[in-house]
């Protein structure tokens, strides 16, 4: 269990049916650490954007409780909100404004008092400060994106979302706005992002959730996580099926499938291969005679794929 | 505690869209009002007689002002509200630290501020085509404000309920135009038949022109308290509204 006072986002019981009778979220209990990087990882629908705009409070809760930092998100909601940027998954502009008239709104909107130097800072770190003068619609779509990072990250905010951060934007924002998360976490931020792409989960989260269905199936730290992913199956096919296994074999951590056919070795793929010779030396002594060989590495991938498998 | 801050900033970026056109913001209100007077004022004008002691020319300057004012203070706070919620823009004001009070007197304000500067250049070009006089200046401005606040109010309504630009423009045109002009804006209703002027006094425009116009000429289809406690009401009722709106995130929150 998590000590709750290291708990910066407790979500309890949250469910959310939309007006079309829609399930997006089926009673979610989540707590994110303070100062960690979140990753909520699930296929498109599966409630991600409905859970974050719930915290941010763009969408009302059906049942549950939120609360951030302690302050419960509808009764306290000036201090929850304070506390929080969000970078919504789509890219909301208003096409006239300039990008420093955008930023400064943001922070104002906040409760803030203006702060030239401020931002001035947060855009030069988004490389937007040769584009300040310039309205939103002449900017690309990568420029768009920074805009809206340094809207949400105008008022200072102790936690930071960011919505599917990376759908369809190029390398170098990419690798700026991992910079940028990895500094905001360096400096006691709370970032919970969403995606889809596991990769992008391994690459940047201290912990992984995974949501499916409007449920969360799994929250675990990633590295935890990387070492389930790191596991590799042997399996070796016999020529004659076994009533039972040798203890020979056992000892060394085999196993037999149920029709005793074959044989199963689970091992970690970053240790050295030496217990596979010793398992060969040790098939011959007790004259066993087998066939195909075939491993198999269990990924996130996979773990993913069987977690959110329909049941 | 006020999120002063939040409700500036909401103004501040509403009257920089007002700023950025300018130019046909000040062109309308000038260009009408001068077309209203060469046409009902100079041309028509001209041959009619005075209604109640007050010549025709100057006798419809309140109710012109007050049909600007009207549509201005609707169609600016509409739009004003309309336009985040079409763009998406209206994820920020949702997910900030702002109470409802603050956000209607950032859009509100910003509407009301807008059209109180059309209705005063309306008034100055009305100068230039009749002389007219405002007997009651403080009540003047108090109709003024009154009214920009209530159409304002009802124009963010308007903002919130419409859900295309079609919607957005169809009670201005439906509603508010024809009961403005059967308001009295060109007419004292006195000179209606008499079922006719019954007919007119649901017509709550009736009140605003005729107490701006008492604020002008020191005459009146109906009285000075009537024509103020119709106005506050409508403010009210409004006020009420979009406090539902909020309560219930109607239109906004899903
Ligand atoms: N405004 C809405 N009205 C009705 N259903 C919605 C609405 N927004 C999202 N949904 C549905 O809720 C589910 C979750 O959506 P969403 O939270 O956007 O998922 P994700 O962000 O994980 O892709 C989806 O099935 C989606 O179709
Ligand atoms: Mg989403």
């Amino acid at each position: 269990m998590i000590d709750d006072s290291l708990s910066i986002l407790s979500v309890s019981r949250l469910s959310k049916r939309y007006a079309g009778g829609h399930c997006a979220l089926d009673a979610v209990d989540l707590d994110v650490r303070k100062g960690e990087i979140f990753a909520l990882l699930g296929p498109n629908g599966a409630g991600k954007t409905t859970l974050i705009n719930i915290v941010c409070g763009i969408v009302t809760a059906t049942e549950g409780q939120v609360s951030v930092a302690g302050f419960d998100i509808s009764r306290d909601f000036r201090k929850a909100r304070s506390m929080i940027g969000l970078v919504p998954q789509e890219l909301f502009i208003e096409g006239f404004e300039t990008v420093s008239a955008t930023v400064a709104f943001s922070r104002g909107l906040f409760g803030l008092a203006p702060n030239p130097s401020r931002v001035e800072q947060i855009l030069r770190d988004l490389s937007l400060w040769d584009k300040r003068n310039s309205p939103m619609m002449a900017l690309s779509g990568g420029m768009k994106r920074r805009v809206m990072i340094a809207k949400a990250l105008a008022h200072e905010p102790r936690i930071l979302f960011l919505d599917e951060p990376t759908a369809g934007v190029d390398v170098d924002l990419r690798r700026d706005m991992w910079a940028l998360v990895r500094g905001l976490r360096d400096n006691g931020v709370t970032i919970i992002l969403t995606t889809h792409y596991i990769e992008e989960a391994e690459e940047m989260a201290d912990r992984i959730g995974i949501i499916n269905r409007g449920c969360i199936v799994l929250v675990e730290d990633k590295d935890r996580l990387m070492k389930r992913m790191g596991k590799r199956q042997l399996t070796i096919q016999l020529h004659r099926p076994l009533a039972s296994l040798p203890a020979a074999l056992s000892e060394r951590g085999l196993t037999l499938t149920e029709s005793g056919d074959a044989l199963v070795y689970t091992f970690d793929s970053q240790r050295d291969r030496s217990g596979i010779a010793d398992i060969f030396r040790s098939l011959a002594d007790n004259g066993i005679d087998f066939g195909d060989l075939t491993t198999t590495e269990s990924s996130l991938e996979e773990i993913f794929v069987s977690l959110v498998r329909a049941p | 505690m006020i999120n002063y801050y939040g409700i500036r900033a909401i103004y501040t970026m509403e009257m920089a869209r007002t700023w950025r056109t300018l130019m046909q913001s000040i062109a309308s209100p000038v260009i009408s009002t001068s077309l209203y007077f060469i046409v009902f004022g100079s041309a028509i004008g001209s041959r009619l007689m005075s209604i109640d002691g007050v010549g025709y020319g100057a006798f419809i300057v309140p109710g012109l002002i007050m049909l600007l004012l009207l549509t201005e203070s609707i169609s600016n706070a509409s739009f004003g509200i309309y336009m985040p919620r079409y763009l998406g823009t209206i994820y920020e004001v949702l997910s900030a630290p702002v109470s409802v009070v603050e956000v209607v007197i950032g859009y509100v304000g910003a509407a009301t501020t807008k059209s109180l500067i059309l209705a005063a250049l309306a008034l100055l070009t009305a100068q230039f085509f009749v002389d007219y006089d405002i007997q009651h200046p403080i009540w003047m401005l108090t109709f003024l404000l009154l009214t920009a606040v209530s159409f304002s109010l009802f124009g963010f309504i308007i903002g919130i309920w419409a859900d295309s630009f079609e919607k957005l423009q169809v009670i201005p045109m439906m509603i508010v135009m024809p009961l403005t002009f059967l308001g009295g804006t060109f007419y004292s209703i006195s000179m209606l038949p008499p079922f006719w002027q019954t007919v007119t006094l649901f017509n709550p425009v009736v009140y605003l022109i005729s107490g701006f116009r008492w604020s002008f000429y020191g005459v009146s289809d109906v009285s000075l308290a009537v024509s103020l406690a119709m106005t506050l009401m409508f403010l009210l009722v409004c006020l009420v509204i979009v406090a539902w709106i909020f309560k219930t995130g109607y239109r906004l929150k899903q």
